[in-house]
Formats: structure tokens, sequence, C-alpha cells
């Protein structure tokens, strides 16, 4: 690993030089460094930190890795890790002119770690800093413990994906002062209205704006008695208010702060250095939980802004065919399958254009006729600052559930995959499934980073009992067990776990009653879920069926 | 004399700062004798240092230091971690180049698409110009149709490229993993090669003395000769020593007497081993297939044979490892294109054969009639027959319809010594449950 040399670094200023001129917005210092191939696998289990902390699991990653390049041996183009000052790694054998068009790539990603709002807190601090420290911190604990240490690592690691980022996220002062409503008035209408009056939208809106304009006109610190008025209307109110029960969010733990602050084994004295592991564990999972969540965004960002740059930049005449071959390898559509890049740089240009043309305006969206909404255009040449508005406040769940429509889905030709087994013809085909956009949307949320969903608590007799909730897809059985393995030794109690799974006994009873004269593919099985409970009790786990 | 002299010549013409020298040579050939506190600065300090020394792999391990790692698991009571793999890029010319990879899951509580077993896999994202329904692709079930039907006239089963890395993963599994060394049974001599080694001894010329029969044969000369006197006690210094004495070893050609075993691969790739049954199935002989290469050391001629409702012996490890599930079961069919291949083939005399079949336990013919008519031809003439039911989580334990007419059929308790089966779910079936299940099959 070695600095780039000037020559390659002049290149880089200049690109970033013409990036600001378009626009983008990103600190003044980068490094760069060239890095050979199997650099990059070495790192790739420390997520491109080279300051990450050590764990044995990570060398069998990259030994894998190494025995995976020497069958399939390839040569990524860059990597840029959002630190302070932002780190990218090249392969020292580019040519110029791809150099260039990698840069474009680098400087669209550095913008949008830079901006977006998602990754605001990474903003304060430099991560790979923080890792040394907390690296030479588990250093030194193994060096005292021993494998006690991998052990909390291991896992910790196995449930850091249950953290509460978008919690997390909103540990912000400006995010707080928006949520911390006076206390009347938060009941009044995040619970009162809600659950207690029902009242349709309409109604609501009226009664907010009735409180604003009622703010607006007696000052902020006589708010207050707007609520005089509500009273009277529902003499209820006042008493439910005093009753209610107070559920402040923001201050519940994640499952990982729970274990930490509640486990009879962690908060042991001898083993309260645990926590400090549990710690480091969480803040990187929090670290990274952006990066899973705009992933399409980024990679789409950064497409769109290599090709534009690469495109009006003088400096690479003569190499437009080249970029074009290398440009289509990274963004073409695949034929089946989602591409990041490809669909995240052709979402951009789509809303560019839709605003462009005025389109996401109410005039737009009342238009029923086809041909009326084709030739809409109110050229508002606002398309340019759109996008920027999305990079900063959007992730890729919004992203694509605003801005995926029909008109998208066209154009692009995009559809719906799915895949069935013909037994008459001995193959399995690959059809399409729809080119609905709302069918789209929903295949793209499916493969969207979603970790599971789960409520916990402690029952009296020290057992954590933990309940998922079942949002269709069910947790992958293989890892269940081992799992739960570890939460228990980190719980140092019974754990039990509930949640849903496919009984496939009920499924074959159903198949068995089935007319075994119909062709295999018009054989529909109702999935039939049942709820289990998993039981660990001394690394012993159990399942057991509900009811 | 002369090139020597030229040697000298050369290597003195060499500009000093063209060698590199380390800061310990540094010191040790400072010319000065010890340096003292002066004659340090920074430019002849930092001159020579690399700035290597520190890297993110720093502490990287090996394999064998992180399979030991992943032992202390065991006795910690936590499930062992790493798996090991082997990836395959099959080349046309048959030199598959292969490597042993580990890998280790980090298991977490993670979504998962279940909807696959109802029939209608996952849906992901495209792009053309077809409509709604139609078909824009398909891949073949059963790949590779018409390739070489029975392929009993092709020979002793060809090179296998992957060998080198199935006896690397076979060292790693009889050394890691403990499993027993599989009995020689009924040694067949055969052929194999001449070996060359010291073996023959000669007396007054040869290649290495071999001091201690040199030195039994000249207290014999000696004792002939009445040169030693026990009651004085021996004085070796007196001893004669003729050249005939020298007693030699020289280089002899031996002929090598090895069995010989040939293997054959027997797998179910019928639609219901889809999934669980086939991992576990063809992880299963992987492990086996590394370590009779191992154990055999590359004496070892492996066959590979999958059926659903007929046979087909498929040329490499590689195609066997990645068939895909086809049609309906018929067991019997897969025995008997073993039968077909070792009688026309003469097997039995030169080798020993060991039969692996690994099925989730469904077959069309209930009874097993067919089956256990070829099953007992193979009696006959096998070393060892391994069955594997790797069952289907419908399936209730012990009791496929494979396990059942085994049982039924006494073949287990009258030919023990021949016949093992083991049976699990397929489910369950992680590393260990496998690696017990290959003791089972070869104790």
């Amino acid at each position: 690993m070695k600095l780039i040399n000037q020559h390659t670094k002049k290149i880089m200023e200049g690109c970033k030089a013409r990036a600001k001129e378009f626009g983008l917005n990103f600190s003044k210092d980068t490094l760069e460094y060239y890095v050979t191939n199997v650099d990059l696998i070495e790192l790739s289990p420390k997520h491109m930190i080279p300051t990450l902390y050590d764990y044995w699991l990570q060398d069998i990653q990259v030994l894998h890795g190494k025995g995976e390049y020497e069958i399939y041996p390839s040569n990524p183009y860059e990597t840029v890790i959002n630190t302070r000052p932002v780190i990218s790694f090249y392969n020292d054998t580019n040519p110029d002119w791809l150099n260039v068009m990698i840069f474009y790539h680098v400087i669209g990603h550095i913008d949008f770690f830079q901006n977006n709002k998602f990754f605001e807190k990474t903003w304060d601090y430099d991560f790979k800093q923080k890792a040394l420290t907390e690296k030479r911190i588990i250093a030194k604990l193994r060096a005292q413990k021993g494998r006690v240490v991998d052990y909390v690592i291991e896992f910790a690691k196995s449930i850091d994906n249950l953290v509460s980022y978008f919690r997390h996220l909103a540990e912000d002062e400006n995010v707080r002062n928006i949520l911390s409503l006076p206390d009347k008035a938060d009941y009044y209408f995040n619970h009162f209205l809600q659950s207690e009056k029902k009242i349709g939208l309409r109604e609501y809106l009226q009664e907010i704006e009735l409180y604003n304009k009622w703010e607006e006109k007696e000052g902020k610190s006589k708010v207050e008695s707007f609520f005089d008025k509500v009273t009277l209307k529902n003499p209820e109110f006042e008493e439910l208010f005093h009753n209610r029960k107070i559920e402040k969010d923001i201050a519940r733990p994640d499952l990982m702060q729970f274990i930490m602050n509640e486990s009879k084994f962690i908060n042991k004295e001898q083993n309260v250095w645990m926590k400090t592991i549990f710690e480091i564990i969480r803040d990187t999972s929090l670290y990274f939980s952006p990066m899973m969540r705009t992933k399409i965004m980024n990679e789409g960002w950064a497409s769109y802004w290599h090709e534009k740059l690469f495109l009006s930049d003088d400096r690479i005449k003569g190499h437009e065919v080249a970029f074009a071959r290398i440009n289509a390898k990274v963004t073409a559509l695949s034929r089946v399958g989602l591409n990041p890049y490809a669909i995240g740089w052709r979402l951009f240009m789509h809303v560019e254009e839709m605003a462009n043309q005025g389109k996401y305006t109410y005039d737009y969206q009342k238009l029923n006729n086809a041909n009326e909404r084709k030739l809409f255009d109110s050229d508002t040449k606002s398309g340019n600052d759109f996008i920027f508005h999305v990079r900063a406040n959007y992730c890729d769940s919004t992203f694509v559930n605003r801005f995926v429509d029909q008109e998208f889905v066209d154009k692009h030709k995009l559809m719906v995959v799915g895949q069935r087994i013909n037994m008459q013809k001995g193959v399995k085909e690959y059809y399409v499934k729809s080119r609905k956009a709302e069918d789209y949307k929903q295949m793209m949320f499916e493969s969207l980073y979603h970790p599971p969903h789960v409520a916990f608590h402690q029952r009296e007799n020290g057992t954590l009992y933990i309940n998922h909730e079942f949002e269709g897809k069910e947790l992958y059985r293989d890892y269940v067990k081992n799992t739960l393995i570890g939460i228990e030794y980190l719980w140092g109690d019974t754990v039990k776990l509930e949640t849903t799974e496919l009984d496939y006994d009920e499924m074959k009873r159903q198949y068995a009653q089935l007319d075994k004269g119909k062709a295999p593919q018009d054989i529909k099985i109702k999935p039939a879920f049942n709820r289990v409970l998993y039981t660990v009790k001394d690394k012993k786990v159990t399942r057991q069926k509900f009811g | 004399m002369a090139d020597i002299c030229k040697k000298d010549r050369t290597e003195s013409e060499k500009p000093v700062t063209d060698e590199k020298i380390n800061l310990l040579d540094y010191f040790r050939f400072a010319p000065k004798g010890f340096m003292g506190i002066y004659d340090y600065d920074d430019s002849k300090i930092t001159l020579n240092l690399q700035p290597g020394g520190y890297s993110s792999t720093s502490r990287l391990f090996d394999l064998d230091r992180l399979l030991e790692r992943d032992k202390l698991r065991e006795k910690d009571g936590f499930p062992r971690k790493i798996k090991l793999g082997k990836l395959v890029k099959p080349s046309k010319d048959g030199k598959d180049k292969s490597v042993i990879i580990p890998s280790a899951a980090e298991e977490k509580f993670y979504h998962w698409n279940s909807e696959p077993y109802l029939g209608e896999g996952e849906s992901t994202g495209g792009n053309g110009d077809e409509q709604e329904g139609e078909v824009i692709g398909e891949e073949p079930l059963r790949p590779d149709e018409g390739e070489g039907q029975g392929g009993a006239g092709k020979g002793e089963g060809g090179e296998h490229g992957t060998g080198a890395d199935a006896f690397e993963i076979g060292r790693i599994l009889t050394e890691q993993f403990e499993l027993p060394n599989i009995k020689d049974k009924g040694k067949k001599t055969a052929l194999t090669r001449y070996t060359y080694d010291l073996t023959d001894l000669n007396r007054g010329h040869g290649q290495i003395l071999d001091k201690k029969s040199t030195l039994k044969r000249i207290v014999k000369t000696n004792l002939a000769m009445d040169n030693i006197d026990l009651k004085k006690g021996i004085d070796t210094s007196k001893f004669i020593v003729t050249p005939r004495d020298r007693v030699y070893r020289t280089l002899s050609r031996e002929k090598d007497y090895e069995s010989q075993a040939i293997i054959f691969f027997v797998r179910d790739y019928s639609g219901s081993m889809q999934g669980k049954p086939t991992e576990a199935i063809v992880t299963q002989h992987v492990y086996i297939h590394s370590w009779l290469v191992y154990q055999y050391q590359r004496r070892v001629t492996s066959r590979f044979i999958v059926h659903d409702t007929d046979a087909v012996e498929v040329p490499d490890f590689y195609t066997y490892y990645n068939k895909n599930v086809a049609g309906g079961t018929d067991i019997a069919s897969g025995y008997q294109l073993v039968n077909k291949i070792v009688k026309e083939e003469n097997l039995a005399r030169d080798y020993n054969i060991y039969i692996f079949h690994g099925t989730d336990g469904d077959d069309s013919d209930d009874d097993g009639s067919k089956s256990l008519e070829e099953l007992s031809k193979m009696i006959d003439f096998a070393n060892r027959i391994g069955i594997t039911i790797a069952e289907n989580s419908y399936t209730s334990r012990a009791n496929s319809i494979v396990e059942k007419y085994l049982r039924r059929s006494k073949l287990l308790e009258t030919y023990s010594k021949i016949i093992h089966m083991d049976s699990f779910k397929a489910d369950e079936a992680d590393e260990q449950r496998l690696i017990g299940s290959i003791k089972t099959l070869i104790s």
C-alpha cells in the first residue's frame, strides 16, 4: 500500500476542481493509495478499513478470498471508505483516462458520504482513528483474557444487525427538537386524536393547522392555552392526559444495549470489560448501517457523476470509446438480476428529467390522460437542484418508493422476473412475472437490506424473551440455533425466541391430498405458517410449536 | 579455477551502492567496529528501513492454526465454525483447477425467503422486450443431456485434475477430524510400479555405509580371528578391519505391492433431493473422496454415478458435484450400473471396491426388491458399501422407504462387515454430523 504518485494525484486534484464546479460538495483533503489485489482481499473482511480490529474469523474470510481469487482472478477498480480524510484505494496499472473516470466515481461517493443525511452520525469523527484505538483495546484485552475475547466479539456480532440505527439517527438535537412537542401537544396529536378520537385525516390536519396558528398568535410560551378549548370540547382530555402511559420511544434500548445493561453475566465484576467490546461492535455496526441502506443511491449517484463529469472533461479527449466500453460494463442493466449501479444511475437520471419537466407536481399527478402526461413539460429546469435534494435526504427504500414509477419501468423496459420449474421440459424457466411499477417496487423492497425486527423483555425468572415480529419471511433456520447459543452465553441465563416458520409437515399433508394428475407448476400449496418457540438452556436448543 | 576467479572479479566490480544492506548488516559490517553515539543519524537509520512490518495481515493465521483454534471451540462447548469447501473451475481438457477454501458463516438472525419450497423461486429484476408471462430463458434441470451414457468402456476414470487438492483436504480431514483409517481388507496384489530404495546390502563397496551391519561384521571377523579376548575386555582400537567387512547399502529396484482401490460414488439426484439432502450428500462425498485420495496416496480411482430413474456415469467429480436435480427415483438403476461396470471391466480381481451411495431415502421401488437384488450382487465383490440417507424435512426420522426395506432385508446385520448405513435429517447435517456419518460408514 503506498500513496499514488504525484502525476496521478494531480489528475485527482483536477477532477476535484471540476467536480466542485458542478456543485458537488466535499472536503478538500483526500488520500489515495495504490493497493494490490491481495491487499484488497485482505481488507475486505475489515470492510476496507485497514485499522479495524483483528478477529480470527476475518482470517478465514481472507483465506476464502484468496482461494476464490486463485480460481477467478478479478481486478477491482477502486474502493473508497468514509473516513476523515476520505481514503480511496486503486490499482496502479490503470491508464490515466481510466483514472479520471474512477476518480469521478470516487468523488461521487465522497460527496454522497458527506451530504446524505443518513451518514450524519459519521460526520463528526474519523472512523479509522477510532477503529485504531479500538483495535488496540481489543488486542490488549486479548492478551489479558485470551480467547474469551473472541467469543464475546463473535456473539456480539451475531446480534449486531439488531441495533436500532434509525433511533440512533434520531439521537440528534435537531430531530429531537422536532419530535419534542410540549407534552400536552405530543399526547393530543400523537395519541389522543389518533387512538382515542380516531378522527379522519382532514380533521386531523385542520387541528394541526389550528394549533400552529394559535402558536403563531400567542407565542410559544402561551401555547398551552390552546388546550383549554380542547378540554371544553373534550372533557375527558385532561384526565386521560394525566393518566397517560409515558412512552419515550427514543430511550428504548436495542437488544445489544439491553443485554449490555441487564445481563447478569456481563455485569459480573470480572466480566464488565466485555461491555467495551460490545460498544465497539455496536458502534461499528451503526457506522456501516447507512452504507447498507444507501447502496443503490450511492452507486447510482457515483455512476451519474462519473459519466457526466468524464464526458465534459477536456483532458481525456480521444478516449470516449474506451470509456463507453468500461462504463457500459458497470452500468448496463442485467438481463436478469438487479445491478445497483445500473438502476441507481437510471433512477437519478429519471428523477432529474421528471423534475425538469415539472412532473413532481400536483398539476402533473392529477392528469389521467396518458397522452397529456407524456406531453406535459413545464420546463422548470429544477432537475439538477432536485437530485441534489434527493441525494441529501433519501435512502434506498424512500428513493425506490417515491421515484420508481410506471414511466421509469416502461422507459427502461424493466420487469420482474420469476422462476418456476417446468417438469415436462425438465427445465427451470425464467419468465416475465410483471411489468407493473408496483410489482417492480415490491420486488426491489424485498431485496433491500432489512434486518429482522425483534421485541424483547426479561421475565421474572431471569429468562430473556425475544419476540420476532414476522414480516412474511422466516429467519434463516440454519443460523437460529448458533445465534441463540451465543445470546445465551452473553445473557447468562435461558433465552427464548418466538418466531414464525413454515410448517413442512402441514404442507406435505396438503400435497398428499392433491390431485396427482395436475401438472406440477399448477400445484399451489398454501404456505402454512406456525408460531414456534426456541429455547436455549445450557447450550441446548429446543424448538416447539405453539398451539 | 578460471571460473572462480572470474566470479570473484565480477562480484568485486559490482558497485557497493547496489547492494541492499539491511540495518542489521549495516551495523555488523560497520567499518569502524562498533558505532558510537555520533555515528548514528537519521539518514543512516532510515535509509534502509522498509515501511513493511505494518500490514493488515501481520497476524494472519494459516489454515492449520485456524483449524486448531476451531477445535478449541468444541472444548469450550461451542459448535465448530470452519467449513472446508472446494472451489472448482472446470476446464475443457479435464484439468480442472480447484482450491480448498475454508469458510465460516457469520450467523445472525437473517430474513430468508422460504417460499422456494412452494415451487416458485425468488423473483428478481430484469430487462427486455418480452410480454408478461413470456418465458425469457430456461436452465436445464439435468444438464449435459446425452453425454457418454454408461461410460463402461471409458477406461480408468481418467485423470483427476482435482487430485492434488483432494489430497490437501484429505490431509486436513485425517489430521483434524480424526477419521479412523479404512481397513485394508483382502489385499489384492497388483503390480503398480517399481520404487528405488537403499535396501540391498553389499559388502566392499556401495553408496552408503551401513554402520551397524559393518560393526557386526567386524566383530564377527575379529571373533573368528580370535582377536577378541573377553577376559581382558574389548578394546576396539585393536580391531582389525578388512575391506570386506564394510557393508554398504545400495540402490535397488523394488517391486511395490500396493493394493488399489476403486471408489464408486453413487448419488441420487431425483427431484426430491433438491436443497438440503443434495447439499448434505455432496458435501459428505467431497469429504470421503478427498480423504480416500489422501489415505491411498493417490492410488485411488474414483467413478461417479448419478441416478434418478436412469443411472449415468459422469466423467469427473466436478460434474458429479454440480449435477442439478432431475426426475423420479429408481435406486436400483444406480446399483445396476455399478455392477455392470465392475463386471464388464473385471474390476473385482484387481481392486478394493468401495461404493458410497447417497439418497434421501425415497424410492419408487417400494419393497426394494430390485435394489436389494442388485445390492446382494454387490456384496460379493465390495469391500465396503456405505449408504447415506439424508432425509428430507418432511420424512419422519428413520422411516424412509430405503431405510425400511434395508432393515427388513437383514442385509445390514448379515453382512455387517460389508454394508453400513447411516441416516440423518438433512436439515441437521452440519459438518460434525457428516463426519460422524463417514465414521459410521467406514468403521
